[in-house]
């Protein structure tokens, strides 16, 4: 059998010297502003992970399908590895770091994931905790059909889901009250 | 799974995006939500020299009704906030509730409503919301800005009228007819997922005689566009919608849909299922005129 060599990627191959190849962009990151040259095809899960050290954002399947890579930008849950940086200048982004600094208690999400043992192996956590975070910042509770809805953007390997939905609802009953 | 380089572009004004897709030194495509697109840059499947970002032109993150109460949503509005927008929920229900079956919220709060359309998956629902209620669309190139009917607009699997140096402005909905129900139907192996195949149904309830006026039915995941029967039509119209006139339109589904055979199912699976979302459609469509 012939190995199969790859194709060698050809004149398409858009120059790298290109100044629009690179940009400065600044956002603002848990808080803290922050300006970076970031190239255009940079994921915002790497520039999380690689650039900024946030590594709390985990990175699955790379193509929007598990979840685990979910942050908040503009309050909002958004896949980070359908999402490239130079797309988020000047949007504020929040990532699992961003919830509770090392000083500070945990914020109602957490401890709820905590007391209902809402993760296994714990790689999709941070995840579930983004997006359940924007859940309980919602004006008016959610009913159950938009909790199932919101959960369903993410896998957990382990199948862990009904801790995770009892975490989230006990969260929300402790916003909204039961 | 990382695109290869490209260079990337915000421009302020639909001028100069229409500029940037004319550039025949480059090959350059549109990006909006990147919902279907940045999966495709990830896997290297689109190679894309020059991203043209159109979020940042202010007149496409536009939604509203105009004079004419025709619902107008620009091509940067996400999908999340066109299914939230209290117009769309009251005016527009089956364009709320196709928009529900999108992926998931965290897709919707990115992927917008004409980069779906623009991007034309047959299984989506988008395009089948677009034909069933009759939308237009509004294209802008370096010829002008012209505007083509939803029957005209998709052309094949992942194409649509739009040319490569073009885009895709807007998208119009038109005010539907004053006693109307409609309903969406889709069959997914799992929550999310694109439609195994689906349907989407606008009845018009004549009412003096309590009969179906007019019937627009839509069925995605059947072929390489979102298809229309007329047989499927026709067998509604004229009919109180009772269980003979629908049992006659499934049957001209069953008859007549040719979709095909892939990983996800057979061609027999989707012409069943076709025809059982139709009953459960016109039932619903019809409760709700």
């Amino acid at each position: 059998m012939t190995p199969s060599v790859p194709a060698p990627l050809g004149a398409r191959t858009p120059p790298l010297a290109e100044p629009s190849a690179w940009h400065e962009i600044s956002l603002t990151v848990n808080g803290r502003p922050v300006t970076a040259q970031v190239e255009s095809r940079l994921l915002l899960s790497d520039f999380l992970r690689d650039r900024l050290g946030l590594t709390g954002t985990h990175v699955g399947c790379e193509h929007g399908v598990c979840g685990a890579c979910t942050v908040l930008v503009d309050d909002k849950p958004v896949r980070t590895c359908l999402t490239l940086v130079v797309q988020c200048a000047g949007a504020e982004l929040r990532t699992v770091e961003g919830l509770a600094p090392a000083d500070a208690p945990l914020t109602p999400v957490q401890r709820a994931f905590h007391e209902c043992h809402g993760m296994q192996c714990g790689f999709c956590t941070p995840g579930f905790v983004m997006t359940a975070t924007a859940l309980v910042e919602q004006h008016e509770r959610p009913d159950e059909k938009q909790v199932a809805d919101a959960l369903s953007g993410h896998l957990c390997r382990c199948t862990g889901y009904r801790n995770i939905r009892r975490a989230v609802c006990q969260a929300l009953d402790e916003r909204f009250g039961e | 799974m990382k695109p290869i380089p490209f260079d990337y572009t915000a421009p302020s004004t639909v001028g100069e995006a229409v500029a940037l897709l004319a550039d025949e030194e480059r090959e350059a495509k549109v990006v909006a939500g990147g919902q279907s697109l940045i999966p495709m840059l990830n896997m290297r499947l689109a190679r894309p020299e020059v991203l043209v970002d159109i979020t940042r032109i202010p007149e496409l993150g536009r939604l509203h009704v105009d004079g004419s109460g025709d619902l107008r949503i620009g091509a940067a509005v996400r999908q999340a906030h066109a299914a939230a927008d209290n117009a769309v929920r009251d005016g527009w229900p089956l364009l709320a509730a196709a928009i529900g079956h999108i992926g998931h919220p965290q897709i919707r709060n990115r992927g917008t409503v004409c980069g779906s359309l623009a991007h034309h998956d047959p299984a989506a629902e988008l395009p089948t919301a677009a034909l069933a209620l009759d939308a237009r669309f509004v294209i802008t190139g370096p010829r002008g800005t012209r505007t083509v009917i939803a029957e005209d607009f998709f052309v094949a699997t992942f194409s649509t009228a739009v040319e490569a140096d073009e885009l895709l402005t807007e998208v119009v909905f038109p005010l539907p007819p004053a006693h109307h129900g409609w309903a969406f139907e889709e069959l997914t192996r799992r929550h999310g997922d694109f439609a195994t195949v689906g349907v989407a149904a606008v009845l018009e309830r004549d009412t003096a005689t309590n009969t179906c006026r007019a019937a627009r039915v839509v069925f995605c995941g059947a072929g390489p566009v979102p298809v229309r029967l007329p047989a499927v039509e026709d067998a509604l119209v004229g009919s109180d919608i009772g269980e003979q006139a629908v049992a006659a339109a499934a049957n001209a589904a069953l008859s007549r849909l040719t979709p095909s055979d892939d990983v996800h199912a057979t061609a027999e699976y989707r012409r069943e299922g076709a025809a059982h979302l139709l009953v459960r459609a016109c039932t619903t469509a019809w409760e709700r005129c």
